[in-house]
Order: structure tokens, then sequence, then C-alpha cells
């Protein structure tokens, strides 16, 4: 067996901070992380091809036939939704043809957490910042109902604890609070041993928490002594503590908001970011971006002008977060073919709910009940090469074709249902 | 021998060649404009009485990029009111303050526009600028690379780089970002924000850096002029939108010594501080500066009433700003040690007197500046208003009746401060056509571009002569966008993809030697993966990148776009 290939600077499409500083080893159809990995790019990148032949309810076809099929039912549906989208740039750029030519809805499937800042931005809007930032500037950072490690493993290493910033600034010294909850590991614990202060509370507390932090910035004072089990007085001391630091960074991962309006409680966050912005400089982090969420809501919002739970059914674009959420739509059975396209994870399935289900999805996926058509489909960043965007939607990163698998991408088999239809 | 089209008995505006209004006969053959042939076999379109001139020019439009795509995302109740059905031709999509990027395409080709130029591509973001323009049908694309307040520029300039170094950044910047110029945005102020600065004078030092904006204005203008960029350093100047700001900007103009330097959107730097309301217009004093001073040229980011949304790279003067955001909900971003940017949705009311004084210190630099060649017709698409306003703007450039009109139904006080009433010029369809094409290709560097000569490219808008200049620039009778008929009667009839033009200055190569541990220790993503490299920029097909040569360099290029 011929040596392996080696792969320098490769970057990371499977989280939203997006690592571009991967090893990866290619011998043949196998990709191996064998430096800077972590749980979710190894898992990302090693995921073994099984099957490569697209299924017409369960029966191996040709790609053609396949196609074919994925048309027909489109073309037959008077409510296609096509969801997941889990997928890169010129994936985007295809389900947007094929929405709008099919007159379907697009949704993502992590869209109850990107909602959740969406709405925020749609509102009252923020002032945010970005990783290279963070990396440079942070002197303080609170994380706010999240544990961020168990999505982002790099993210502390990345940008809290480099070993030198732009500014000379004294890296030990950066502190990390986080609030609302407890992390899952020590990957916040600076490389001397530091652990990050915690102030937990149980979620459904924590709007109330915030709602106190921000009180407690605009120099409010306050009757109660507790809230959620937090006393106020360390409440008062981190508000304090936010007024004086010169770069504080808040973050929170809308995935891990999981509760009824978790929205408000993102608002708050980023309305008291605004009120530290009146003497100091403070900045919001929304981390997410997993499996191209930001991507497809990013080409979403430049194509069309909005970005998911958009519908196409009037023959323009039309918005609507609630009527076009198409999980919602699935359960109240409102969906006739739901388009499935999930690149990056085996394990994101589409929702039941659709009469017919068409799946462009990565090798190996498995399902509780067989889809009307399954397309195994190429990873990009592994099978073909891409652009991805990031949590911030700032830096848009490319991605490159790892091994010659021979899988089909998504542009091109949305392009070939688009031409059928 | 491809198929040739004539184009019979139009009254020709092509100010690159000092034709102004004769009778010409135009051929057309593989994209270019070709000389009368020998053949007789020509498909002839009779353009008798029509008015034509070369397609229009926008040298300073967001069309693309992050801020851009954040204006999208923030205003959903603003597109809803001005959506585009899909018909078998066209994609739908929707937008009247940040258009979708195929509606964007569609109106600018039809209102006879065949190039657009981005003004602020933040080189951390210039990927997705790209990717944005690369979905903007119909007309050419470019953008200017932003520089001025990116920790590597200013960590250069405190440890005392020679000009040379400085160079070799700048051109690798433009050369790695496909960018044909290069911007500076409130010079160091973004960097100084994000140290909490509210403000930085031309003078004031940032606060870590110690350099000022004097400092980096001179650096870059010798940087673009020395590497032989044919688009001046283009500048959005300190202090925009603050009373008073006009002695700045004059300064600003005088202290680049005679290097050649482009001001943007003068007219939110043309402030006075005069008056009950200490805000006044700064129009005549900064009209003169620009006609005293042959190395300055200057577009006007003229504003016109109605809800528009404000997207910037100077995040230190639209956060100071968010206090006038309508509907109140704003964005500030610091960027990628890099630049900024902040949205900052705006509405301009008539009856308003900052901004009814604001519409008139615009129109008064348009009509105080002599030289039509040296002043362009902007509203900074969409910071002043939306780019689809440009036929009513042409209109009250060139008929000063209407002017007065609308003038007399402002508010009273802001007339009472203003001169504007008093001003007889109109511009004529010669300067306009000087504005909006070959002055504009000249100031950006695109030989083939705004004229009618020989060997130009066939970007050809056809107009019927009317009056009424708001409803001749509007609708066009034919736009030809490299020869293809795009446009008749006002209506799209076939949708085709511009090219994107760049500059690739010659530099040693020597800089990466220095930006490679940089990005690094202090970047969060590798410098071979900041690159955007042409094939990027062609993979898809459709793209096609044409790289104009600097002074130093000769010869044409084009990249791509064989499908």
């Amino acid at each position: 067996m011929s040596e392996p290939i080696r792969r320098e600077d490769v970057a990371s499409p499977f989280c939203g901070i997006a690592s571009d500083d991967l090893t990866i080893e290619v011998s043949g159809l196998e990709v191996k992380v064998v430096s800077n990995g972590d749980a979710v790019t190894q898992r990302g990148f090693e995921t073994p091809i099984t099957d490569t032949q697209p299924r017409v309810n369960g029966k191996e076809v040709d790609l053609a036939i396949a196609v074919a099929k994925a048309a027909d039912l489109l073309r037959a549906s008077s409510q296609s939704v096509i969801s997941g989208l889990a997928t890169d740039v010129n994936g985007a750029r295809a389900v947007m043809a094929l929405a709008d030519k099919s007159r379907a809805v697009i949704d993502h499937y992590a869209s109850a957490a990107t909602f959740r800042n969406l709405l925020v931005l749609q509102d009252t809007g923020w002032m945010t910042t970005t990783l290279g930032e963070v990396k440079n500037r942070v002197d303080l950072l609170v994380v706010v109902g999240s544990d961020i490690e168990s999505r982002f493993p790099r993210f502390f290493e990345r940008c809290m604890w480099n070993e030198e910033s732009l500014f000379e600034q004294d890296i030990a010294s950066r502190e990390i609070v986080f609030l609302g909850k407890a992390p899952s590991g020590d990957a916040s614990t600076s490389p001397a041993g530091k652990q990050a202060e915690v102030m937990a509370c149980d979620s459904v507390d924590l709007p109330e928490v915030v709602s106190v932090l921000r009180a407690l910035v605009a120099g409010r004072t306050l009757q109660a002594s507790q809230v959620g089990g937090i006393d106020v007085a360390a409440l008062s001391k981190l508000a304090a503590r936010l007024k004086v630091a010169k770069y504080s960074v808040v973050t929170w991962a809308a995935g891990e908001l999981d509760f009824k309006g978790a929205e408000a409680t993102v608002q708050t966050v980023c309305e008291m970011i605004k009120d530290l912005n009146k003497d100091t400089r403070s900045s919001g982090l929304p981390l997410g971006g997993i499996g191209g969420e930001t991507t497809a809501n990013q080409v979403s919002a430049w194509q069309a002008g909005y970005p998911m739970r958009t519908s196409f059914g009037l023959g323009y674009p039309d918005y609507d977060p609630y009527l076009y959420d198409s999980e919602r739509m699935l359960a109240a059975g409102e969906v006739e073919t739901l388009l499935w396209v999930s690149s990056f994870d085996a394990d994101v399935v589409p929702t039941e709910g659709a009469r017919d289900t068409i799946v462009l999805g990565r090798s190996g996926m498995q399902f509780s009940s067989e889809p009307a058509v399954f397309i195994p489909i190429g990873t990009p960043g592994i099978d073909h090469a891409g652009q991805v965007f990031r949590t911030d939607g700032v830096v848009a990163l490319p991605v490159q074709k790892l091994r010659d698998s021979g899988l089909p991408n998504v542009a091109d088999v949305l392009a070939a249902i688009e031409e059928e239809l | 021998m491809a198929n040739i089209t004539k184009l019979v008995g139009g009254i020709v505006f092509d100010p690159a060649h000092g034709v102004d209004g004769e009778q010409q006969d135009l051929y057309i053959q593989d994209g270019r404009i070709i000389a009368k042939p020998d053949t007789d076999k020509v498909t002839e379109i009779d353009c008798r009485g029509k008015i034509i001139m070369a397609g229009a020019i926008d040298m300073h439009t967001h069309i693309g990029g992050g801020k851009v795509n954040i204006a999208r995302t923030m205003l959903p109740e603003d597109h809803a009111q001005d959506v585009i059905a899909r018909t078998e031709l066209l994609r739908s999509g929707c937008g009247h303050a940040a258009p979708s990027t195929l509606t964007a395409g569609y109106r600018y080709a039809e209102m006879g526009y065949t190039a657009g130029f981005e003004p602020a591509i933040l080189p951390m973001n210039a990927r997705q600028a790209h990717m944005e323009m690369g979905d903007t049908p119909i007309i050419d694309k470019g953008g200017y690379a932003m520089l001025g307040s990116d920790d590597f520029l200013l960590r250069m300039m405190i440890s005392n780089a020679d000009q040379e170094a400085i160079n070799n950044y700048v051109a690798w910047t433009l050369t790695h970002t496909q960018a044909m110029g290069i911007k500076v945005v409130n010079p160091g102020g973004i960097s100084a924000f994000k140290f909490n600065q509210r403000k930085l004078d031309l003078d004031e030092k940032n606060a870590y850096y110690g350099v000022t904006p004097r400092d980096i204005l001179a650096r870059l203008a010798q940087a673009v002029h020395e590497l032989g960029v044919a688009h001046p350093l283009h500048v959005h100047g300190c202090n925009l939108g603050v009373p008073g700001n006009m002695d700045m900007t004059i300064d600003t103009m005088q202290g680049i010594e005679g290097l050649p330097m482009h001001m943007t959107h003068i007219q939110f730097h043309s402030y006075g501080a005069e008056g009950d309301r200490k805000f006044s217009s700064g129009a005549a004093e900064i009209a003169e500066a620009i006609n005293n001073h042959d190395n300055i040229t200057a577009d006007v980011g003229q504003i016109l009433f109605g809800q528009t949304v404000t997207a910037s790279g100077d995040s230190m003067h639209q956060y100071e700003a968010h206090g006038h955001a309508h509907p109140n909900k704003w964005v500030c971003m610091d960027i990628e040690c890099d630049a900024g940017c902040g949205v900052v949705p705006f509405k301009y009311k008539d009856q308003n007197f900052v901004n009814a004084l604001q519409w008139m210190i615009g129109l008064e630099i348009f009509l105080l500046v002599d030289d039509p060649w040296r002043v362009f017709l902007t509203t900074d698409h969409p910071n002043g208003a939306p780019f689809t306003s440009y036929p009513h703007l042409i209109r009250l450039l060139m008929d000063k009746s209407f002017r007065n009109e609308v003038l007399s139904t402002l508010n009273p006080d802001a007339q009472a401060a203003s001169n504007l009433g008093s001003i007889d010029r109109e511009y004529t369809l010669y300067e306009i056509a000087i504005m909006t094409r070959a002055g504009a290709a000249k100031l950006v560097g695109l030989s083939d571009r705004g004229h009618l000569g020989t060997g130009a490219a066939a970007d050809i808008t056809v107009y019927t002569d009317n009056a009424d200049r708001e409803k001749m620039f509007s609708k066009p009778d034919y736009v030809f966008k490299d020869g293809n008929m795009v446009v008749e009667n006002g209506d799209l009839i076939d949708v085709t993809w511009g090219a994107t033009h760049v500059v690739k200055p010659d530099y040693d190569a020597s800089i990466e030697k220095s930006l490679q541990p940089y990005f690094d220790k202090y970047m969060s993503m590798k410098l071979g993966n900041f690159k955007i490299s042409d094939d990027e920029m062609t993979a898809d097909g459709r793209g096609r990148l044409i790289i104009h040569p600097t002074s130093h360099q000769s010869g044409y290029q084009e990249k791509g776009g064989a499908a």
C-alpha cells in the first residue's frame, strides 16, 4: 500500500469556529486527522464511506433515476420544503435556485438555535466581535448559559489561551466566568491551571439572572439578595468587572439555550452589551454555525434578502419565522415533499411527517423509515472543494477535496433535479 | 465571421472621444465595438433620434460583503414592500434599501448600468464580497480593499517600515483579495474605536499605535501611487457626519501634497458648524478646494428622502449615529484585527432641518465643482439612498426648475441656510456621460469601458430623449452588455454574467516572511486560506477575471468565463 498523503492547514467545516490548522492524512478513501483534531473534527473527517449507491424506495438505482424520481416528487408536490441544508456555499446556491423554481420553503436543521439570535438582530440589533479580535483583545469572557467546549472543543485553546496577543497583553491574566451553566470539562482552564469561575443556575432561572445582571450594569439597585440561587452581590461584582474591563466579550451558544423564549434572554444580553459600550468596549460573540448553518443563512440572505424560513410559494420570497418553521410544518402535516440536504453528519436525519421524503445525505445515513429517494453525497472539505462560513459570518474558508470518492456533490445533484423540473 | 450588429443613426455622447451629441453609427462584433466593416451583412437596430452612451459605471456602491448582508438580514420589513416575482427568465428577489444580489444586478442593468464597484472589501471578508458579487448578474464588478485600521499596517508604521515594504503589503493585499483599488475608512479610527477612542481627528494619535490619520493617508496614497494603480487611494475621511468637519476635509485634501486621492461621499464630510443649530453647508468651500486641487476627485454621496440603511466600515461613527436608527435597531462589529462595520437603518426626512440641508449640500457640491471629470454621481448606495434613485438625482442635476420646485417643499429653515436656489447650473447630457461613464471608467482604471471607441467593450445604453430626465434615465430602450442585448424597451430580455475587474501589481514575495508568522501567531485563519486564487474566482464557470495592468505593467489579461 502506498504512503498516505499528508495535507497541512486543512480547514474543518464541521464546527462553527472552522479551525484551519489541521493536518490530515489520506490513504485511499480513509481520512485521518493527525494533528490539531478534536472529537468533532475527528468524527467529521474520519466517518467512513459505506453506501455509495442511490436508492429509490429502498432499491438501489443509478443516480439519473434517483434524480428523475426526486424531480417527479417535487413536481407533484403542492407544498415542498427543502431543509437540513447542511452544505457549502455552492450547495446552498443550488438550494436557492431549486427552491425558487419549485416554490418550496427553505429551512436549516439548526434554525431553532439560529432564530434565538436572528430575532434579536431583526428587532434591536447588537454589537459583536469575531474570533480573531477575541484572540487578541479579550480581557474578560463571560459565557452565558452554555458549555461551549462540547460543541466547539478548541474555542478556548484558539481564542483564549493563545500564546501571545498583538497588544502585549498578559494572556494569563484573562478571566473567564460561566454564568448559568458549569463547563463540562476543563477546556476553559488556563495552561497555568487557572480555572474559570462558575455562577451556576437552572436554565429556567437564566432569563431572570441575565436581567438582573443587565440592571446592575445599568446602575439599578435591587431589593432581592438572591436570584436563581446566585447572590446578587456576586452578580454586582461581575457587573463591576464588566464595566472596568477594557474589552469584555460575552458569548453564548444559542443551540444550548434550549428553553422557551430564549431569544428574549439573548436580547437582554445584547442590550447590556450596548449599555456597557457607553463607557468602555464590550462585544457579543454568538457561537453557532453547526452543519453549515451560517453558510445557509448567508447565501439565502444575499440571494433572497431573507434568512431561513422563507417560502417561494407565492413566486417571490416571503419570510415568516413562525409559519415557515419546517419542524412546525412537518408536525402539522403541511408538507407533501421534504427534500433533506445533510452532507456533514450522517446522524442529521430528516424529521418524519412529510408525505414523501428525498434525502441527499452523507454516506452511512440510517433511517427509521426508508425515504422515497436517498442519494449519498460527498462531504465538502473531504470529497469536493468548496467554501464554508464560520460562526461569526465574516470569514468564509476554502475547504479542499481530499480524496476521490466519486460521490456527487450537493450542488450538482440539485442542479440536475432542477434541470428535470 | 461572427455576426455584426449596427446601431443606426443614434445621437452619441462619448466624452472620452470628445463626441458631444453627434449622429453616428456604431458596430458591434464579438462583444466589442468595431470600426465600420467592409461588409453590408449586419443586423441593424434603428436608433435614429435616440441618445447613445456607454453603459454607466457606479464607482462606489455597497453591493457585496458582510455588512450589506447584515443589512439585508436585519430589514425583512423593508424587503416585504418591494418584492420581485420569478419569471421565465429572472429569479425572484426583493429589497428596496438592501436588495438581494440578483435583484441588484437586474435593476442596475434595467437603468443602463453595466458595472458597479464595491468600495469596502474587508480583506478578511473578501471571499464573501466576491461570492455575493459573483451572484450579481449582468453587470461587471470589482472592489477596493480596505486598509488603514488593520493591525498589520499599523504595526509596520510604528516599526518605521520603509515605503517599499508598505508598497509590497498593499500590492500583496490587492492581489490576494482580488481588488481593483485601496480604500481607507476613517484612517486608523476603526482601530482606535477598539481601544475605546470615540473620535479621531486628522492629527490625533491612535491611543495604542501613536500614528495619526494623516500619517496613514500619506503612506497609503504614496503606496497606491508608486505601485502604478490607476484608481487613486479611495478615502472615507475623518469625522464622517460631524458638524464642522469641512475644515478637516479641506486639510485632508491639502495635506496629501499633490498625490492623487479620491474623496468619497464627500457630502457627509462638508459640514460647517454655523447658525443656531450649529450645522451649516460647507459645500462652497469644499467645491472650491476640489476646484483648486487637480489631484483630487470626489463622489458626492447624495442623500435622497425616505427609508434606507447605512452600512459602513466606520464602526466609530456608526456607533455614534445609532441614536438616529430608524427603525430602532443597529449593528456594530469589530472585525478580525482588520476593520469593523456598523449598520444603522435610517430615514431621511424632508422636513428635518439637518436632512434637508444634507440634500442641499450634496447638490451644491455637484453644481459648484467645475470639472465633471473629477466629481461622480453616487448616493453611496444605500447610505444616502438606494441606487435606484439615480434617475431622480440626474433630473435634479439637469433641470433647475424641477430642482427648485423640490427645494421649495423642504424644511424652510434649511432653505434659508442654503444658496442652492440661486445656482443656475444645469448638467448637460455630455456632462452626465462624463460623470457616469467616461470619468468613472478613467477613475477606476477601466481602459476599455465607459467609452464607445473602436476596441471598447460593447457595454452600451440607448435612451429615448425625454425632457423628463428621470423618465429617460429610468428606462433605456436598449442595453448591451459585452455586445449582448440584455434590455429591450426597459425590460430585461437576457441574463448574462459580468466580469470582475482586478489589478495585480508586482511585489516582492518576501513580504510573506513577515505575514506568515503574523497569521500563524495572531490571526484566526491561515495565510494560505486567506488568499483568494484566480481559480477560485472562476471555478464556477461563470466567473471571469479581467486583470488590468498597472502603469508599470503591460497587457490586459482575461481568465475564466468559458461557460
